[in-house]
């Protein structure tokens, strides 16, 4: 099981969507850095992730991993927010998966993502839903 | 650097080997590797193996299996770069044999992936991907790379028979290999009617969860001169070893592999060679969308040309490159960690004129290639007999 301490330092991204941009170059890192992979820079301000965006890419997952059986069939989309930062999430509500699309509008929810077992940790992020 | 040479290859039968456990399993194939180089020491031992730890609960390994061997004492080290920690084992290896700090390295390979449930096995093979920012969500592996696939598709019109085209052609060369975990003759039809895994890809895309070792003997020049007789010396002339972003989110082209692709380039300015000089290749289809990108970014096709090369029977025997005479990941079995070197057992085998049914004729020049993850590390290596 996953203790407490991993799970709460990671809130300020999954709960908030809090994101780091590089002073130098205005990159936007999601999750946080220590270095800017681009300019080299480390010193960051924190900005908050746009809740729109479009599919870049995804699948269904018909047999899903540990944590998400009985999700199936388990939809996860690359979705690119409007200020360009991709994002690797779960793809919820969808009416109809013949609906699906590269391109396709969705916006991000706050949402359960997944449990730790019975004792455990309750996992909770962003999934994206239609728009 | 010094000139290093493969003296010994080795290899046991793939499966689910629940009758044997992972340190037997690699001692047999040590073994089988040594007694072909006709040699009883080595200065070192190089061990890629992915996941220990989760797959069977050992870590420590290195020393665990150099004692199994009655080799205690030996200087030994695992090495991981997840499904390329094979392709690394040799790289590491060749790094200590060129160097001179060793003249012999036993250089192997090894993945027990049934000793835990398929739940367990998924979890410890989805410790590939970013755990926090990927995995977190759900992804699995089949998830990854048919993202990738769904836009190698939208770009360039790479079909779903071309994918199976790869299973089919990879599934027949397994028929000639005793080793294989699969001898199972299937057709495009057969691969697209199988169960879906991951829209696009189907569990006939997938290479299998499998337990199995591998392991091959490097020395110097000098060394294999003299104890190699008159068998053919195949020499490591090409080594390259590349990262990339391990998150799909972070990497900038989702169609092509950067990382293979670097990885290629490095080892054929080493080797002073071009794509259109090797003869035979191995490499990593853990998916069937996976040899279609290797493919392009080793340089054999043009990128999007994968697909239809791999439909037109070029990647087959008789082909302009045979890829995966042994089975490939798809059916000779994927023991993550025991591929890299196993893919050196076959290319090598083949050099040497030595592959049976299997044999590519006039094969002087071949190429291994291995990645982990969804690319996020890769190595290449390419082999040339001596003439
Ligand atoms: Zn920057």
């Amino acid at each position: 099981m996953r203790s407490p301490g991993r799970s709460w330092r990671e809130h300020p991204q999954r709960y908030r969507l809090e994101a780091a941009k590089c002073t130098g170059c205005g990159r936007i890192l999601y999750p946080p850095r220590v270095v800017c992979p681009d300019c080299g820079g480390r010193e960051f301000e924190t900005v908050t992730l746009p809740r729109k965006g479009t599919i870049v890419t995804y699948t269904v997952i018909d047999v899903p991993p540990t944590g998400f059986q009985g999700q199936a069939p388990l939809v996860l989309a690359l979705v690119e927010l409007e200020n360009g930062v991709r994002t690797m999430v779960q793809v919820a509500d969808v009416p109809d998966m013949d609906r699906l699309a590269v391109g396709m509008p969705v916006k991000l929810e706050f949402r359960r993502i997944s449990e730790d077992g019975e004792a455990g940790l309750i996992f909770y992020g962003h999934k994206a839903v239609p728009a | 650097m010094r000139d290093v040479a493969i003296i010994g290859v080795g290899m046991t039968a793939w499966g689910e080997l629940w009758e044997k456990s992972l340190r037997t399993i690699w001692t047999e194939a040590a073994l089988a590797a040594l007694d072909d180089a006709g040699v009883d020491h080595v200065d070192y031992i190089t061990i890629g193996c992915m996941s220990p730890g989760l797959f069977v609960g050992q870590e420590h390994l290195a020393s665990l299996l150099a004692d199994e061997l009655g080799m205690a004492g030996v200087p030994a080290a695992r090495v991981e770069t997840a499904c390329a920690s094979g392709g690394l084992a040799l790289r590491m290896g060749l790094a200590e044999v060129a160097s001179g700090l060793s003249d012999i390295v036993l250089v192997t390979g090894v993945e027990k992936m049934n000793d835990v449930d398929t739940a367990e096995t998924t979890y410890a093979l989805g410790t590939a991907a970013d755990q926090e920012w990927e995995a977190f969500h759900g992804v699995t592996f089949p998830g990854l790379y048919a993202m990738m696939a769904r836009l190698h598709m939208a770009k360039y019109g790479t079909t779903s028979e071309q994918l199976a085209a790869v299973s089919v052609k990879n599934h027949a060369n397994a028929l000639l290999n005793p080793d294989a975990q699969y001898h199972l003759k299937l057709t495009v039809e057969d691969v697209l009617g199988s169960t879906m895994v991951a829209d696009p890809l189907h569990i006939f895309d997938c290479s299998p969860i499998t337990d199995g070792a591998a392991a091959v003997v490097i020395a110097s020049m000098d060394v294999a001169r003299e104890i190699t007789g008159d068998r053919p010396i195949v020499r490591i002339t090409g080594s390259g070893l590349a990262t990339d972003t391990i998150t799909l989110a972070n990497r900038e082209d989702l169609t092509s592999l950067p990382a293979v692709r670097k990885a290629a380039e490095r080892a054929y300015a080493m080797a002073g060679r071009v794509p259109g000089d090797i003869h035979v290749a191995e490499v990593h289809d853990c998916f069937t969308i996976a040899e279609i990108m290797t493919t392009e970014a080793l340089g054999f096709f043009e990128p999007g040309q994968g697909g239809p090369a791999a439909e037109k029977g070029l990647t087959g025997h008789g082909g302009k490159i045979p890829v995966n005479t042994s089975g490939g990941l798809k059916a000779k079995g994927h023991p993550v960690g025991a591929t890299g070197v196993a893919q050196v057992v076959e290319v090598a085998t083949q050099l040497r004129g030595e592959a049976g049914q299997r044999q590519v004729e006039g094969a002087r020049i071949g190429l291994t290639q291995t990645m982990g993850g969804s690319g996020g590390s890769a190595v290449v290596h390419i082999l040339e007999v001596e003439s």
